[in-house]
């Protein structure tokens, strides 16, 4: 077993565990006692890569970004999850867990949702498979992210504005925490990201794993050496980061960089930097590194991306980061838009502003001309149009 | 034997009633006028929140008194101060209830000696995991005479019921159903057979019933099956009144029979 995954007490190193209320603890038990089994079953197995080929459209594919490339000086590739139905990574995990609920038994789906991709990512499953579907959502980003509400609401889920505390995403996951606390029975809840208690964040890693699963295998067939020497992805509770790292985090070769959202910059109060500004801490479910006051509250984020602004990170990356497996790195909110149209002009393609942190780390990396070099690409940048359009007054 | 101990085996099966409510909540040093009056009103015990920032078990109302509390100014190191005094004017038991993370950030051993200082006698943290007390928090919790307190819902397996008994040293606290905090029990020929089954068990700590518990009704009904109940929400709500400390001989009055 890997030094860099869950253990069988649901740790990484002192990462992770179960902090979760008891009316929560039968729901999780259960599905802590029964995902790897349900997943290894040949009928889950089949249905979930018939739908991640023919519904979502993998493999994604792996794009040598020829001019991104001349500019860095090395190859860069990109993973090319913004391409995948409903737009992000997203989408995944909540076929997955939407699989695993079925088998559960689960007649009712809850979520939570941020800038609103995990959420339509959620409706879209529940649609597909004719499950009620509840989505969580702050207020605050319901009113900042009307187009994906408006697909959420298209696709027959009810959207509940999360208005405790300070109505953004970290207010939606309480928000679903004590839908499933009055629902003890017939609900299951998807989270979206590596956080939560465990089994959370090992059942949504190995979901997402299927990105560098699939980028070992391009990159062989591209370049016939399936490690890169370098994979970089972007992190707010990390579930991309953790995708795109899944598979290399046995390969010692391969350098593994994480890139948080600075905001205004680490130190100006507005940032969303886990690890710069982080301490360790509890925050829904699981013992990780929480962004808080000295007094244990948990503090608001700030980020230009709507995705990333969550006050933590989950386990596996607060064990990847303090073990040294993994570099994190933060990039400010310029720095991110700055790449994003970059990357659009350069290559043709609008990221989301969360992944284009990540390609903004390129610019402060140096490389070998021989490098390969795998970006996460993982959004696509429609649901941002409104914020580039503001920033660059176009 | 602390105080809890003391007023379980004393009172024997008398309808205990405890009351919860926040710290620094309405104002930031109205805790210890809050508690004088509820035991001078007839509380049997007193259950003090302490603020956070994230609290998933809590519904609307408690949710608001912990924001007010936090935006009050309030944090673990005002309220261990304003509990020095505690003792002096306050001889019911005390339990304090919150979530782990201002618990961990404050420094558990620190905490637990905090308690002890204070002549706190018990401890509520809903997300602190069964394994993980046992495991690391237990031995510190019992030198420092803490009772720590363990829920149990009508989801909680009978072999977990077991183990939690096994576990708790001061009483039991058994939820009303599944639910956040503050949703009025709803009094049905369920609850009566789950309470029935938990009393059937014969457990070796004290049962208390808690959540959706608001008035009269729903007390006696509670407590025809435990040896008390504790009232939460319906208590911080008052808190919100003018003239809320006036008003608290009249508010126990109505729930006890």
């Amino acid at each position: 077993m890997s030094k860099y995954q869950v253990n069988e007490k649901g740790y990484y190193g002192n990462f992770g565990g179960a902090y979760i209320p008891e009316m929560l603890y039968p729901n999780v038990e259960e599905l802590r006692q029964q995902y790897l089994t349900i997943m290894q079953r040949p009928d889950f197995r089949a249905e979930f890569n018939q739908l991640l080929k023919d519904y979502v459209g993998r493999p994604s594919p792996l794009y040598l970004a020829r001019r991104l490339s001349e500019r860095y000086k090395a190859n860069v590739f990109l993973k090319r999850e913004d391409l995948n139905h409903t737009g992000a990574h997203k989408i995944n995990n909540t076929i997955g867990q939407i699989l695993l609920a079925e088998r559960l038994g689960k007649k009712r789906i809850i979520a939570e949702t941020g800038a609103g991709q995990h959420g339509v990512a959620t409706a879209t499953v529940c649609a597909l498979k004719g499950l009620e579907c509840v989505v969580y959502m702050g207020a605050v980003d319901i009113e900042r992210q009307a187009p994906n509400v408006a697909r959420m609401k298209m696709m027959g889920a009810e959207v509940v504005a999360a208005n405790s505390g300070s109505k953004t995403l970290k207010d939606a996951t309480n928000e679903a925490l004590r839908d499933w606390i009055n629902n003890p029975v017939d609900t299951h809840y998807i989270i979206g990201s590596v956080v939560g208690p465990h089994p959370y964040p090992d059942m949504v890693a190995r979901f997402q794993s299927v990105i560098s699963e699939e980028t070992k295998r391009q990159l062989l067939e591209q370049t016939g050496r399936e490690n890169p020497d370098f994979a970089i992805a972007c992190v707010g509770g990390g579930s991309n980061a953790i995708g795109m790292f899944y598979h290399f985090l046995d390969e010692p070769t391969v350098r593994l960089v994480a890139v948080e959202a600075a905001g205004l910059g680490v130190e100006s109060g507005e940032s969303a930097a886990t690890t710069a500004l982080g301490r360790e801490g509890v925050l829904h479910g699981s013992r990780s590194i929480l962004m808080q006051t000295a007094d244990g509250q948990v503090v608001e984020p700030y980020s230009i991306s709507a995705g990333l602004d969550y006050p933590g990170i989950g386990p596996q990356h607060a064990w990847l980061y303090t073990s040294g497996r993994a570099q994190y790195s933060s990039i400010t909110d310029d720095e991110a838009m700055k790449a994003g149209l970059l990357l659009t002009r350069l290559e043709g393609i609008i990221p989301a502003i969360e992944s284009a942190h990540a390609l903004a780390q390129l610019e402060k990396m140096t490389f070998r001309k021989d490098d390969n070099v795998v970006v996460c690409l993982s959004g696509r940048g429609d649901k941002d149009l409104d914020n580039y359009m503001k920033y660059f007054g176009f | 034997m602390n105080r809890i101990n003391s007023l379980f085996a004393a009172k024997g099966n008398k309808r205990i009633l405890s009351i919860y409510f926040t710290a620094g909540y309405p104002t930031l040093d109205s805790t210890l006028d809050i508690a004088e009056a509820l035991e001078q009103s007839g509380a049997d015990f007193l259950e003090i929140g302490f603020p956070y920032s994230d609290p998933v078990a809590d519904g609307p109302v408690i949710q608001h008194s912990s924001e007010v509390a936090l935006k009050n100014g309030m944090t673990l190191a005002l309220l261990f101060d304003q509990l020095k005094v505690l003792r002096q004017r306050v001889t019911i038991p005390v339990l304090l209830m919150g979530y782990v993370n201002p618990v961990l950030q404050y420094g558990i051993e620190r905490f637990c000696r905090d308690c002890r200082a204070a002549g706190v006698d018990g401890v509520i943290v809903p997300d602190l995991p069964m394994d993980e007390y046992e495991t690391h928090y237990r031995d510190i919790f019992q030198e420092n005479g803490l009772s720590n307190i363990f829920l149990v819902t009508p989801q909680t397996t009978e072999v977990r019921i077991r183990k939690i008994d096994q576990l708790s040293t001061g009483f039991i606290y058994l939820l009303s159903s599944s639910a956040t905090t503050g949703k009025n029990l709803t009094v049905s020929e369920s609850t009566d057979a789950y309470f029935a089954r938990i009393q059937r068990m014969e457990l070796t700590n004290p049962v208390v019933i808690g959540f959706g518990i608001s008035d009269r009704q729903a007390f006696v009904r509670a407590t025809d099956f435990a040896d008390g109940a504790i009232v939460g929400s319906a208590f911080v709500r008052l808190l919100g009144e003018v003239d809320y400390l006036e008003k608290i001989p009249e508010f126990i009055r109505q729930l006890k029979p």
